[in-house]
């Protein structure tokens, strides 16, 4: 049984198609890239496995469950944003514990369990800080964190690297490339950048391709 | 760098901008006199406006009526515009409203000619010639015959009676605060039940579902059932409404349709006079001695339904047929009305209106 | 930009800051002074009366907010995040309705609503909601447009349902533009006076109506005074608060770039969306239909004679109800085009001023803002018992109301202007002082003619709310000098007669002016950004 397949998923946007027939089979524990230019549709594939949008055509399974007319919240799959996307009102804490929360975990247990992950990515200590003091790096080590903290099925990133300087970014994809591994979760990553590709997953996959 | 274009359009909206403000330049009154009066005083077309028509033939004076809304809004223009008024002479202050008129020192004195043929307990109580007493009625409930004779109800006879539950949702009174005859009515009711009496009557009465409305055409006009097709059958109008009623039916008829609760009537005497600061003081004055005048007088009983101060005119034989004349209608001593009059208002709009 | 001459400055600002001294701080000191007597407030406070009004006045108030909040936020986040066909319309009414005179929207609700909820607590605030609904979903939908969409996403992908996310992030996210458009729409409410006189019943009183009834039928000018005074306290109280929860909760989001707004996909999310616009736009517009239709109905039947007899309002031969309707309109227009004039002479050199005169002008715009501030009834009681003192005993001139109205469209004048003044590039007015203008020459040359276009969109906002204003004109209107609002109230007061059904069809013929001129005005600033040498490239 495969963790993620995308099931020959169409999706048209004013009648200019971005996503043709496209299908994807992924393993339990595989971390796969998505490769193309900018405007070819990867984000968009990403959108739809999340439940953002829903396909025109075609049909998405979790774990063989057919999730394709289920809510996002409800698809146990996490999502880091290219812009992080962290809550402005929530501290560093609150925010990597926002999903442990939405599934109901005490206050004291989430909180625990949510410096731990802090602990992961390197951030210890930095609970209390607000989301808007952080630099780049720290906010998308904090918008990991919160993905991961919740176990999802699947983890889906949107051009995690993209836009940090140099060295940030070769160091950042060590750690996401060991964190992902460590965590043994099934991970979809969208970026431009091939040897991003290479450090971080396991194979690479070209959009047009599929 | 370009200049913005200015457009044709707001040339010509500019052009009739002009044109308009320089016809509504300035004052447009064209009349010698204003009579200020309130909003039961016909502005044309009745006998009492002919009336004036023949003054103006026969002084070559104008007269514009301008109606200045209910009695206490009327009176409070004037208490503001004292000494610069909007009109030459005021019609229509009554005795509970007129220590008020006096403190607020809106009149200028003038003793009209003629006026010897007012009867003395009605120039009495104008002792210092404020003001000149041009008519006089009694304020009564007035109740629809037919519609109680339908039901096979009994009339109200008291005014207790006004708080029986078998008259409930049937009576219709004024507003107290801007409404003469509603004054009226309040003053009777503490004239019987005291002045720490008459507030457990009113709740009473709001108890039994009594309606108010802000002025007297309003209840008579619009709520009445005989004189407005209204839902109300017994109103706070005038001893001399019947005969209005046998005069004015159409078809003609010999028998009242309406009848008078004698034992709620209160005495109402009204005023004219002089407003203080008016541009033309021989003119006013004129116009108060024609006001008090037999050619005057004589339109008042059927047009605004009270007696006339003038014991020279003749009344109508309806009137003296149908109006109902209460051998003991009830009254305040003014100087209590003066001192109680706006605390009496103020506990009466609490209680019934609050 | 090079400095204008101090006298200039000085020259532009006499005359607005004198229209200000003499026809509103005089009058409220005068308020302040007639309101000190001991008399008058031992009297007024130790009332039951009065603190019953003042509970009444803020219970209804707080209903409106909590209601119009409720009932916008709905509307508010599907016109934020979503584009459908008759988007812009739904905005464009909501607006509208805004703009429409108070005894209007009075008049459509009472039209709407059947007779049973006439005149009652709910006709109020029903009418409070339809007017304020275009606050909550401006200011409210336009804090929600910066809200990303994908912090919502976000938030989903994480496990919180519909329902979560608006609660444990929108929510939170929006509550500054709740909270503004919570304390506007209280202002509002707790002043309400066209609203209350023409839906309330004979004895709903709040704070301001019983300022007007003291003054004008009661003769008590200091019971009024007193009021007036309370009324301000708790109003500053209000705003206060309000600041204080602001300032609270504000924080540097970083919210910088709008979202772009998508069509409703898939078939729960259309149905949904149709369901809220379509609810908002019938909650809006009944109450208009219903007023264009109950001109119709007289208590003989549906007939046009409500419209063919408008001039006569006769009762019985002879008499009249007190108030013409032709007339009125005369009035109204007249009024409202010699308060447009003053408006905009004194909004232009306010705003000339202002600009021109850096840091001090700071003084001379908040000032010309406190007529806002105070309600409409607080300036016409002022100028009331004000002015009856020769040599300043302007009481019976004509031109007293157009100057009350004046003052309350001023600050929407140099609001409008002052905002163009600033956007002009100061580039150009350097062009110009290199190419030896002088800094006079060179600021009339580049920085007065952009003066035009907004004062003419001005114009049309101080002509809507001069035919609209009721509150300081029913203190200073003479008799017979009634303008269309007073006649309204007037004539709809009468139920069940034809006058009532004049009083509809007059209701419409000044909503339809008012949505004319404030389209006009519309058009006008749609191109109202100067055209400087930055653009042109």
């Amino acid at each position: 049984m495969s963790a993620l397949d995308v099931v020959d998923v169409d999706v048209a946007f004013d009648g200019v198609r971005v996503l043709d027939h496209v299908s994807l089979s992924m393993a339990s524990g595989d971390i796969t890239a998505l490769l193309g230019p900018s405007g070819s549709g990867k984000s968009t594939l990403l959108r739809v496995v999340a439940g953002i949008i829903r396909p025109d055509r075609g049909s998405i399974l979790i774990d063989g469950t057919d999730v394709t007319a289920m809510p996002t919240h409800q698809r146990r799959v996490g999502m880091v944003f290219q812009d992080n996307q962290l809550f402005p009102h929530r501290s560093v804490i609150e925010n990597v514990a926002f999903g442990l929360k939405m599934a109901g975990v005490g206050r004291t247990s989430r909180l625990e369990r949510s410096a731990v992950w802090l602990d992961h990515v390197g951030l210890h200590g930095f609970g209390a800080r607000t989301v808007t003091e952080l630099s780049g790096g720290e906010a998308k080590r904090v918008a990991l964190a919160r993905t991961l903290a919740v176990e999802p099925a699947v983890v889906l990133l949107d051009e995690p690297l993209t836009g940090l300087d140099r060295d940030l970014h070769d160091r950042l994809a060590a750690e996401l490339a060991s964190l992902l591994r460590a965590a043994g979760t099934t991970a979809l990553l969208v970026t431009h950048d091939a040897d991003e590709a290479a450090t971080v997953a396991d194979r690479s996959l070209r959009l047009a391709d599929l | 760098m370009r200049r913005p274009r200015t457009n044709r359009l707001s040339v010509a909206g500019a052009a009739i901008v002009v044109a308009a403000l320089v016809a509504s330049c300035g004052d447009d009154d064209a009349a010698d006199l204003t009579l200020v009066t309130y909003d039961s005083f016909p502005e044309a077309d009745t006998s009492l406006n002919d009336a004036l028509d023949r003054f103006t033939d026969e002084t070559g004076i104008d007269v514009r009526v301008l109606v200045a809304g209910d009695t206490g809004t009327m009176l409070s223009k004037a208490a503001l515009t004292a000494g610069n008024p909007e009109g030459d002479v005021m019609w229509g202050v009554d005795n509970s409203f007129l220590s008020r008129a006096i403190d607020d020192d809106i009149f200028e004195p003038y003793v009209a000619t003629g006026i010897e043929n007012i009867p003395d307990e009605l120039t009495a109580l104008v002792p210092n010639g404020e003001a000149t007493p041009v008519d006089f009625g009694d304020v009564c409930v007035n109740y629809d015959i037919g519609w109680f004779a339908e039901r096979g109800l009994e009339p109200p006879e008291t005014l207790d009676d006004l708080v029986d539950p078998a008259y409930a949702g049937t009576l219709v009174v004024q507003n107290p605060a801007t409404s003469s005859p509603g004054l009226a009515f309040l003053l009777a009711t503490i004239d019987e039940y005291g002045t720490d009496g008459w507030q457990a009557y009113w709740q009473a009465l709001g108890d039994n579902g009594v309606e108010v409305v802000e002025s007297w055409t309003q209840a008579y006009y619009e709520r009445f059932t005989w004189a407005g097709g209204g839902p109300t059958p017994m109103v706070v109008s005038y001893g001399s409404s019947p005969p209005a009623e046998v005069i004015f039916a159409e078809p003609a008829r010999d028998d009242a349709p309406t009848g008078v609760v004698a034992d709620t009537c209160f005495r109402q005497v009204e005023f004219a006079g002089v407003l203080r600061g008016t541009q033309a003081p021989d003119e006013a004055r004129q116009l108060v001695d024609f006001l008090v005048g037999a050619e005057f007088q004589n339109e008042l009983a059927l047009n605004l339904f009270v007696y006339p101060s003038n014991t020279t005119v003749e009344l109508p034989p309806e009137f003296t047929d149908f109006a109902v004349v209460p051998d003991d209608p009830r009254s305040l001593d003014p100087a209590v009305i003066d001192e109680n009059r706006s605390s009496w208002i103020d506990e009466w709009t609490e209680l019934v209106l609050g | 930009m090079n400095r204008l001459p101090r006298s200039l400055v000085a020259a532009l600002a006499v005359v607005p800051a004198a229209a200000l001294t003499v026809f509103f701080v005089w009058p409220f000191a005068t308020i302040v002074s007639e309101a000190l007597t001991g008399a008058a407030i031992r009297e007024t406070l130790t009332r039951r009366g009065t603190w019953e009004i003042v509970w009444f006045t803020s219970w209804q108030a707080l209903l409106s907010t909590v209601v119009t909040i409720v009932v916008g936020l709905a509307p508010a986040a599907v016109v934020a995040r979503f584009d459908f066909p008759g988007r812009g319309a739904l905005v464009g009414l909501l607006t509208a309705v805004f703009v429409l005179p108070t005894v209007v929207m009075g008049a459509a609700i009472l039209a709407v609503l059947p007779d049973a909820l006439d005149r009652t607590v709910f006709a109020i605030v029903a009418a409070h909601v339809v007017f304020n609904l275009a606050v909550v979903v401006r200011l409210v939908g336009a804090l929600w447009e910066l809200l990303p969409a994908d912090m919502e996403a976000a938030a989903a992908t994480l496990g919180a349902s519909r329902w979560r996310v608006f609660t444990e992030v929108s929510l939170p996210l929006i509550r500054p533009a709740l909270t503004a458009a919570a304390t506007v729409v209280f202002l509002f409410s707790f002043t309400s006076f066209g609203v209350i006189r023409v839906v309330g019943a004979t004895g709903t009183r709040t704070i301001e109506v019983e300022i007007w009834r003291r003054a004008t039928q009661l003769g008590d000018l200091g019971g009024a005074a007193v009021l007036t005074m309370l009324q301000l306290a708790l109003l500053g109280l209000a705003v206060a608060w309000s600041t204080t929860l602001q300032r609270r909760h504000s924080r540097a989001l970083g919210l910088r770039l709008r979202s772009p707004r998508r069509s409703p996909s898939g078939r729960r999310e259309r149905r949904v969306v149709a369901a809220i616009i379509g609810g908002t736009f019938v909650v809006v517009s009944a109450p208009l239909a219903a007023l264009v239709i109950r001109s119709f109905s007289t208590p003989t039947g549906w007939s046009t004679s409500a419209w063919t007899d408008l001039g006569r309002s006769e009762i019985r031969p002879g008499l009249r109800v007190g108030v013409d309707p032709w007339n009125a309109i005369v009035n109204s227009l007249t009024t409202a085009i010699w308060a447009t004039a003053f408006a905009v002479s004194i909004g232009a050199l306010a705003s000339l001023a202002i600009a021109a005169a850096g840091q001090a002008g700071r003084f001379l715009d908040a000032g010309l803002m406190l007529p806002l501030g105070t309600s409409a009834v607080t300036i016409g009681f002022g100028m009331l018992i004000t002015f009856d003192v020769p040599p300043f005993d302007w009481r019976a001139s004509w031109w007293l109301v157009p100057v009350g109205h004046a003052l309350v469209a001023v600050p929407f004048v140099v609001r409008t202007t002052l905002g163009v003044l600033r956007s002009v590039d100061p580039d150009l007015t350097a062009a110009a002082a290199t190419l030896g203008a002088s800094p006079v020459r060179a600021w009339h040359e580049t920085v007065v003619p952009y003066l035009w276009r907004p004062l003419a969109a001005a114009a049309g906002l101080a002509a809507a709310i001069s035919l609209g204003e009721f509150g300081a004109t029913s203190f200073l209107s003479r008799s017979g000098g009634e303008t269309m609002p007073i006649a309204i109230e007037r004539l709809l007061g009468r139920t069940g007669s034809i006058l009532q059904a004049q009083g509809y069809a007059l209701a419409t013929v000044l909503a339809a002016v008012t949505v004319v001129v404030v389209a006009l005005t519309d058009r006008l600033q749609s191109g109202v950004r100067p055209s400087g040498s930055r653009d042109r490239t």
